[in-house]
């Protein structure tokens, strides 16, 4: 309940409380929901945390700015003050604002420096994954060391959805990545045909997929769930439909899957490994 | 060069009739309402397209562009689907850059900067009459190619350039590899070409046509803000013309700038697109920041406070402009001194923007405001560029902008400052100088009404994008989870509601013509103080042959 207070004000409280509106959820947006989705990892905390102190400070200046407006426009409009004033220079007034605004921004510095280090300083990883863009599918590949499968990851056609409830239209997948929590993931990002973007908003996560580049992020999930994301940059006409889902579990399932994983998926040879695994509806969009 | 004025030729001054005065034309205020008319068609084309976009993301799901595509490109109902999802993305692409390229830019530079910077600087006409002819005719070239673009083949199957207005290879390449892309990277070319013509007539003109005693700094405020536009114009969008000329020898000559295959890098394109990209904004806000000093000072009856503040402000945001491009790319994998770099040098921005928002503030304490139509728009404008403003700061938070990049909240963030500002500012200078440049008036109740309309449609637009993209909405999406739906929805109707008040515009301008109620030399009042009040509305063909002579700062 407070990260809508805290995100929006109380007018947006109280609009909230008029429509009865459900607040940010993890993973995945809800109805009406006006603040970020919940964090799941560290680096997601600390830029609620950030996002939060800049909404106060930005909401206060805009309040401000329109006080001011207000007052003038009470105070000096032409029958309250029929006589207009010369005042052209005030040389105080002048240097004040620009120093005292200069100051707030040294105030957000701060704290944008430490969380932007924080982001950008991969720490030793306990498993390094690689997100490959295609058009229009994410392919993943997990490291030799740490679990050693390839596999690709279609957006589930309203067909193949067979439980709405647990399969978000647009947002589930026929192959989900799963990973266990509290370990920390490094996610190497690249693309193989045109720009792309790898973003998972609840684990504070986004990365642009670069065809010849391999881009690198990290998180490290603290709740298990299932986190979903979108592909971010535009790369053409199916951009809305590779969505990103990750699924986050204790140790144990992860070790369950990952072994069931590694038949079903480091049994098929790389050339036919694409056909095995697409969905398909997904085969038919890639033939159009 | 002050004696430019001084063409005693009398057959020089005859006016010429029919479509020669318009094609042929020299004359800055006849090249100037050209411009004018052109943005507000081409406004009217960007805005249709908004708001079929609107339309289709009224409701989850894909409703109306499969149908758009049977209609528009001829899709068989099995691929409407899949060409009306590239249809889409082929509107996001014409809207963003008819909106910049064809409307804003025509309206504040070519059009109000046309008609008044010569006459606020008393000069008698631009520097270089002819050029300024050629830089407005090559603007429609450049629109027809860009619309032409959108009916040829741009990736298999499908028409028009998908790409968006930042063009990005590899899909701007071998992502699309039909000629659509070229038609529209010639017609921005013939666009560049226009406004660095344009932009080096403003220059000279600004600095070597001012009337006897108009010094720099007795230069009224949009004079300094075309000045500082102009510059930007000039160094920026040459960058922009090497970049795409890259992008078409990647296409069509295998050259390879931006393909990782040939050694090239995608993300060069980035870096050059946005040095030309970033300053691009300022260059459409920049004119309006001048447009907006004026309405301020002369309805407050007030001159403007702090000018040396206000003209260095702007001179400073130009500087600075150029110096914060990659902030939007902080996601491509820039690294952690770089993004710092970029962090702070964005956010200083921040102060000399503040300055000009506490300015006109000031330009009003103290003064006898009345609220007519320019002033309530003016008004408007600097609330909701503030508002627009503080999102930016925001932004410029580059631990930040790694969950807000990409998503509606930079869209609301950048429609706050340039819809709901470069756009309100245009409205604001339409109804402040419709007067002196028509010569009719334009009645107050319409001006505020329309205001009114606007205010509210564009805020139940623009408002809840911020929270769809704190949500994680991406951009550029022609469908959406269901959890985004309510939003969404509300933002539908906003941009209905701004659309209706486009259309009362039009019938209001309609009617003041009709209406043919003569405004005067100066129908506004003591407080316009500026050298176009001097003149009659509309002004002669040509004006100050006899130069004027300025005495005392009158901004």
């Amino acid at each position: 309940m407070t990260r809508g207070l805290k995100t929006f004000g109380l007018a947006a409280a109280s609009l909230l409380a008029m429509t009865g509106l459900a607040l940010a959820d993890y993973g995945i947006g809800e109805p009406g929901q006006i603040g970020l989705q919940a964090a799941a990892s560290p680096i997601a905390a600390e830029i609620h945390w950030f996002h939060d102190l800049l909404v106060w400070l930005i909401t206060a200046i805009t309040v401000f700015v329109l006080a001011l407006l207000v007052i003038v426009m009470v105070r000096f409009n032409s029958k309250s003050n029929p006589v207009p004033s010369k005042t052209t220079h005030n040389a105080a007034i002048e240097v004040a604002w620009t120093l005292i605004p200069v100051l707030i921004l040294v105030i957000i510095a701060v704290p944008s420096f430490r969380l932007l280090k924080n982001q950008l300083t991969i720490p030793p990883a306990d498993i390094t994954i690689k997100a490959v863009g295609n058009q229009w599918f994410w392919g993943y590949e997990y490291a030799k060391d740490t679990g050693n499968i390839r596999f690709d990851s279609y957006m589930l056609t309203d067909a193949d959805r067979k439980d709405p409830a647990t399969q978000p239209r647009l947002l589930a997948v026929d192959n989900e990545v799963v990973l266990p929590i509290n370990k920390t993931v490094r996610v190497q990002v690249t693309a193989n045909d045109v720009l792309h973007s790898f973003v998972i908003p609840s684990l504070g996560v986004r990365m642009d997929a670069v065809p010849g580049r391999l881009n690198e992020t990290w998180f490290k999930a603290t709740r298990e769930g299932i986190y979903y994301g979108q592909c971010s940059e535009l790369c053409g006409k199916d951009h809305a439909f590779m969505p990103i889902a990750f699924r986050i579990v204790s140790d144990a399932k992860y070790a369950e899957w990952l072994a069931g994983a590694q038949k079903k998926f480091a049994a098929v040879s790389d050339d036919s490994r694409v056909a095995v695994n697409q969905s398909p509806a997904a085969k038919t969009a890639e033939t159009k | 060069m002050a004696t430019a004025a001084s063409h005693a030729d009398d057959h020089a001054h005859e006016m010429p009739h029919g479509w020669r005065r318009y094609m042929y034309s020299t004359n800055h205020k006849d090249i100037g309402m050209l411009y004018l008319w052109f943005a507000l068609m081409a406004g009217i084309v960007g805005g249709l397209l908004s708001v079929a976009m609107r339309l289709e993301l009224q409701e989850p799901g894909i409703q109306y562009f499969n149908g758009l595509a049977q209609i528009l490109q001829g899709a068989s109902p099995e691929t409407a689907v899949d060409v009306g999802k590239h249809l889409y993305n082929v509107f996001i692409t014409a809207h963003g850059l008819i909106m910049i390229f064809f409307m804003v830019m025509p309206a504040l530079i070519g059009g109000f900067g046309n008609w008044f910077i010569p006459i606020m600087i008393g000069a008698p006409d631009m520097a270089f009459p002819r050029m300024n002819n050629i830089s407005f005719w090559l603007l429609p070239v450049s629109f027809t190619l860009l619309i032409l673009s959108m009916f040829v083949e741009g990736p298999p199957g499908a028409n028009g350039v998908g790409g968006g207005w930042t063009i990005y290879p590899p899909l701007s390449t071998s992502g699309q590899p039909g000629p659509a892309m070229d038609f529209a990277i010639l017609g921005l070319h013939l666009a560049g070409a226009s406004s660095i013509l344009g932009a080096i007539n403003f220059i000279t003109t600004i600095l070597n046509m001012r009337a006897p005693g108009m010094t720099m700094h007795r230069m009224p405020l949009f004079a300094w803000a075309v000045l500082v536009t102009a510059f930007l114009l000039v160094l920026s969008l040459p960058v922009l013309a090497g970049a795409i000329t890259m992008l078409l020898t990647d296409r069509n000559f295998g050259t390879t700038f931006f393909a990782p295959a040939g050694g090239g890098d995608p993300i060069l394109f980035q870096h050059l697109f946005w040095f030309f990209g970033h300053p691009e904004v300022y260059i459409l806000i920049l004119p309006a920041f001048g447009i907006i000093s004026h309405i301020v000072s002369t309805f407050s009856k007030k001159p403007v406070f702090g000018y040396l503040g206000m003209a260095y402000a702007m001179v400073a945001i130009g500087v600075v402009g150029f110096v914060v491009w990659a902030h939007h790319m902080y996601n491509s994998g820039l690294s952690l001194a770089t993004q710092q770099f970029f962090v702070a040098a964005t956010m200083v921005i921040a102060v000399p923007t503040g300055v000009k928002i506490f300015s006109w503030i000031a330009t009003m304490w103290g003064g006898s405001i009345e609220f007519k139509a320019p002033m309530v728009w003016a008004v408007g404008f600097i609330f909701l560029f503030t508002v627009g403003g503080v999102t930016g700061v925001v932004l410029a938070n580059a631990g930040v902008d790694r969950t807000l990049h990409g998503t509606y909240y930079v869209i609301a963030h950048f429609h706050y400052v340039l819809s709901l500002g470069a756009v309100f500012a245009i409205f604001a200078g339409w109804y402040y100088w419709f007067p002196k440049m028509t010569g009719y008036v334009i009645p107050n109740w319409i001006g505020v009404t329309h205001f009114w309309i606007s205010f509210v449609g564009a805020n139940i637009l623009f408002f809840p994008q911020h929270f769809l993209g704190l949500a994680g909405m991406p951009r550029r999406y022609v469908d959406y989870p269901d959890s985004y739906a309510y939003w969404n929805k509300i933002s539908s109707y906003g941009s209905y509601i701004f659309a209706f008040g486009v259309v009362f515009f039009l019938a209001g301008v309609v009617y003041a013509y009709r209406r043919k109620e003569l405004a005067g030399n100066n129908p506004w009042g003591e407080g316009a103080t500026t050298l176009e009040w001097t003149l009659t509305s509309p002004p002669p063909f040509h004006q100050f042959e006899t130069l004027p002579r300025i005495t005392g700062a009158n901004h």
